[in-house]
């Protein structure tokens, strides 16, 4: 293909930025003697990193050096800098304070936060040398109101942490860091349950997380040993015995996963961790890279070397600095090791690891859309058939599991299927994280059986403040459900939740109180969705945009045509975002809005 | 060739493996909408007007797209696809200008689309304002409008105009510019949710683009968005007089490929040149010549004037 290139000459800056992933200019042919359009493709989210990373945005310049070097098409190369919340392609500040307002954080204060910092700054995007900027969820929940920096230059630098205060000390902290300060650090994730029992999470918190000394001296690397003895057969037979099922929010039987990618005669198999975390008010995955990353990094050696990849790559999004650099760590220092590499553990077998980092896409934790985005592409899923096991990234069969999914991996291949199972319930075997945030006395991370009861949970959470009662809680996340106070007793399975019409999701249990006013709640969620729709097909593209719509007409008291007329277009517009969105994002995003309005009530008629 | 049996509205069938529902149902004279299909280009399955209900499936399936299996049951005019095809034409016709896109107006009103409960549409937005929306971020609306794509058009060359406030997103322009047809890649989506749009990298002009005026868009574009120069000028003329046209097929007279131009003639004037897609020699496909290149036939004219 011939790419008429952009005239715009890049800087020194953008030359050597883009040089940073590509290596220095050399000839267009890639690896294997492949044609630079195939083998260079999939570089084009790293080069758009490393020049936003560089120069604060990516300007005509930049892109057009990315594209001479990859031989990206301009037109095609800005339609996937323009697909990205985190990527800017008009002139941005290098510093810049991203502030989280979504479902949880406003909950617990943001929109008061923000006011004050627009009172402060001026609004959200303005300023000359550093600005700030509303965000969707950092996944910093359970101690809120979350924000991160991210500053452009030579050295660039980012950095996630919890404001604290009331909401004028808020902001002075937010406008101190927009102003040149450092970030104030953040504290470790905590466990806030007693230990005994823990598996997910029991090194977290009292292991150092960067010492694969510290990972070996508490079991790792054990299971590694252990299945490298067992065979990939006998691997895959124990992850299907467990009954483990995918916690990413499908909940598909991991082990007919492992066992359909392991048996596909087309080369190479790819193994892919979706660490993407960005439901809203979801921050398990997070936990568990900053807590324990070498886990994560034995679980993928593991399922690596079982299903046939010689490769892996970790998508993990781009608002986790920290749990970026622990794995990092982790997979550095396993490869430095031995554990990592063209000999792994002295097996004689091949198995590494690498990176890619989203750039603010919820919709890239879909997996075909992930996939895309790995490639270079625009972060828009596509149709299955064909799924993943058989035509995943690159069009190869690929072996995707979410984190926590991952992580059990360890405990089933040293204990046995069986045993595994033993935990939870026959239809969902296991522990399970969730994540406790909103109106609890204690929000953080939770590792119950399968089976343990909404309200056992909530309790272990401290349950809702004194002198407050539970309005209801968001179970599963904005694709979720909202559950109330009568339905506390569900046992948290896939089979019970589903039965009351409810979901798992990604583990979101977020409580809010009888003070809190819902609609704003549910404004948040449909804004969300609309921003974050791919914008691929019609149902979701303009649906999200409907649902929106509406409820700041019910919000005003302002319907058309009456409320029935208002409730039976909902009804139907709904169903055709369910029924005919291309995946499962539109498919859910109507989900919690339509059960919040049909569960508070009042809400239809402007309440 | 292996066939495949599947039913269809009770109907039972065989077509050939690799078939989509979408060519079975058409083999069984089943007449299903489509707006992003196009023989010519790869299935982008992203309109969602051809659903289908497929026994067994949690969603409905895209027609154009899900090849045919064994056994399939397949429903096409069951009350959830009768539902979902309504909407989808609802949620297009109001926010979206369907003045040139007889098609889609005829499905609309197939399937007894009323834009109109989402309220009045909204007005529309500057010139490239809709161009820099930023990925993420919205102003949300009272909701007393239906917000729209409505925008003014842009003419930046003599050839074509693009005028985006009638845009559905079918991605067809983009695929024939790109490896469907042409490997030119002038255009793309940019941007993201009900921001995406069509564009040129940074939004430069099409002169400034990789553009080599091929056409091949204007050809498989169902709602008018992208047209001749000639075209448009004539309508806001309001002299754009379908009834007084003829329509031609002859070859192009320039290289030896031998390409079918349809031309439309007005007033003893050609005012648009399509190429059909069934004629195999280039699939409605033409370079700038035959395209554009005609006009020399009413004198020393310059081109598009």
């Amino acid at each position: 293909m011939d790419i008429h290139p952009i005239s715009t000459p890049p800087t020194p800056d953008e030359v050597e930025a883009v040089a940073s992933v590509v290596g220095p200019a050399g000839p267009l042919v890639g690896p294997e003697g492949l044609p630079a359009t195939e083998a260079r493709r999939h570089l084009l989210l790293p080069v758009l990193h490393a020049l936003q990373a560089r120069v604060g945005w990516i300007s005509p310049g930049g892109l057009g050096e990315a594209c001479r070097r990859l031989h990206v098409p301009p037109a095609e190369a800005y339609g996937v800098a323009s697909f990205y919340a985190l990527f800017s392609t008009t002139p941005r500040p290098p510093r810049v304070v991203h502030v989280c307002d979504d479902v949880v954080c406003a909950a617990r204060g943001a929109g008061a936060v923000c006011a004050a910092l627009e009172t402060k700054l001026g609004p959200a995007g303005s300023g000359e040398g550093a600005t700030w900027l509303r965000s969707p969820c950092l996944g910093l929940c359970e101690a809120p109101v979350a924000a991160m920096v991210t500053v452009a230059g030579k050295a660039p630098e980012e950095a996630s942490w919890s404001v604290r205060g009331s909401a004028e000390e808020a902001a002075a902290e937010l406008a101190a860091v927009v102003g040149g300060a450092s970030a104030p650090a953040r504290e470790e994730a905590r466990v806030r349950q007693p230990r005994e029992g823990l598996r997910l999470l029991r090194r977290v918190g009292v292991v150092d997380p960067t010492s694969l000394d510290a990972y070996r001296a508490t079991g790792g690397y054990r299971a590694l040993e252990r299945a490298l003895q067992m065979g990939n057969d006998a691997v895959i037979a124990e992850v299907t015995a467990s009954r483990l099922m995918g916690r990413g929010g499908a909940a598909f039987p991991t082990g007919r996963k492992w066992a359909a990618v392991a048996s596909q005669p087309a080369r190479p198999h790819w193994l892919v961790c979706n660490a993407d975390e960005s439901e809203p008010g979801t921050f398990k995955d997070r936990v568990l890279m900053e807590g324990d990353p070498f886990a994560l990094v034995e679980s993928l050696t593991i399922a690596g070397l079982a299903t046939g990849c010689e490769l892996g790559i970790v998508y993990l999004r781009a608002e986790y600095p920290l749990a970026h650099a622990r794995v990092q760590g982790a997979i550095d220092a396993a490869r430095a090791a031995g554990l990592l590499g063209a000999n792994v553990a002295g097996s004689g077998r091949a198995f590494d690891l690498e990176i890619r980092r989203g750039a603010g896409a919820y919709i890239c934790g879909e997996e075909t859309a992930l996939f895309a985005s790995i490639e270079g592409f625009r972060g828009e899923p596509r149709s299955k058939p064909p799924f993943p096991v058989e035509v995943g990234v690159f069009g190869k069969p690929t072996l995707i599991n979410n984190v926590e999914t991952m992580m059990n991996v360890p405990a089933i291949v040293l204990g046995g299927g069986a045993a595994f199972s033993e935990v939870g319930t026959a239809g969902s075997t296991g522990t399970r994280l969730f994540c406790l945030s909103g109106h609890v006395r204690l929000p953080g991370i939770y590792e119950v059986p399968f089976g343990t009861s909404l309200r056992a949970l909530i309790d272990l959470a401290g349950g809702v403040p004194e002198g407050r009662s539970l309005r209801a809680v968001l179970l599963g996340g904005a694709a979720g459900t909202f559950v109330g106070p009568e339905e506390l007793d569900v046992p948290l399975t896939f089979e019970d939740t589903r039965r009351i019409g409810a979901t798992l999701g990604s583990g979101v249990v977020v409580c809010f109180d009888d003070t809190t006013a819902m609609m704003p709640v549910l404004q948040r969620i449909a804004s969300f969705f609309r921003d974050e729709s791919c914008g691929q097909c019609v149902p979701c593209r303009v649906g999200t945009v409907r649902q929106e719509e509406l409820l700041a007409r019910l919000a005003n008291r302002r319907p058309h045509g009456g409320l029935p007329a208002e409730q039976e277009m909902y009804r139907e517009l709904s169903q055709c975002m369910r029924d005919a969105s291309i995946c499962g994002l539109g498919q859910t995003a109507s989900s919690a809005v339509e059960s919040g309005l049909k569960r508070f009530a009042g809400l239809w008629e402007g309440a | 060739m292996k066939l495949v049996p599947l039913e269809i509205d009770g109907q039972a069938i065989e077509v050939p493996e690799g078939s989509t529902i979408l060519d079975a149902a058409r083999e069984l004279g089943v007449d299903t909408p489509t707006l992003c299909w196009a023989s010519t280009l790869t299935p982008v399955n992203v309109c969602r007007v051809c659903v289908v209900e497929l026994e067994g499936a949690r969603t409905l399936v895209p027609s154009c797209a899900r090849q045919v299996e064994p056994g399939m049951k397949v429903l096409t005019d069951s009350e959830r696809v009768r539902t979902s095809r309504k909407v989808v034409l609802e949620l297009l016709s109001s926010s979206v200008d369907t003045s040139t896109a007889p098609t889609l107006r005829a499905f609309a009103a197939r399937y007894g689309a009323t834009p109109g409960r989402f309220g009045p549409v909204a007005p529309p937005a500057g010139l490239n304002e809709r161009d820099a929306a930023r990925a993420g971020h919205h102003h949300s609306s009272d909701g007393a409008c239906a917000e729209s794509v409505h925008q003014p058009r842009k003419v930046d060359n003599q050839l074509y105009i693009r005028d985006y406030g009638k845009c559905i997103t079918c991605y067809k322009c983009v695929e024939a510019c790109g490896t469907d047809a042409q490997n030119t890649f002038a255009i793309a989506v940019a941007g993201r949710g009900f921001e995406a749009r069509i564009s040129t990298e940074y939004n430069v002009p099409l002169p400034d683009s990789a553009c080599v005026y091929c056409g091949n868009c204007i050809n498989v574009c169902p709602t008018g968005a992208l047209m001749f120069k000639s075209e448009a000028d004539l309508r806001d003329a309001g002299n754009w007089r379908e009834a007084d046209q003829t329509t031609t097929r002859t070859i192009c007279p320039y290289c030896g490929v031998g390409c079918t131009l349809e031309l439309t003639v007005q007033d003893n004037r050609i005012v648009r040149v399509m190429s059909p897609p069934e004629v195999s020699v280039t699939q409605g496909n033409l370079c700038v010549k035959g395209r554009f290149g005609v006009t020399y036939v009413h004198g020393n004219e310059p081109a598009g004037e």
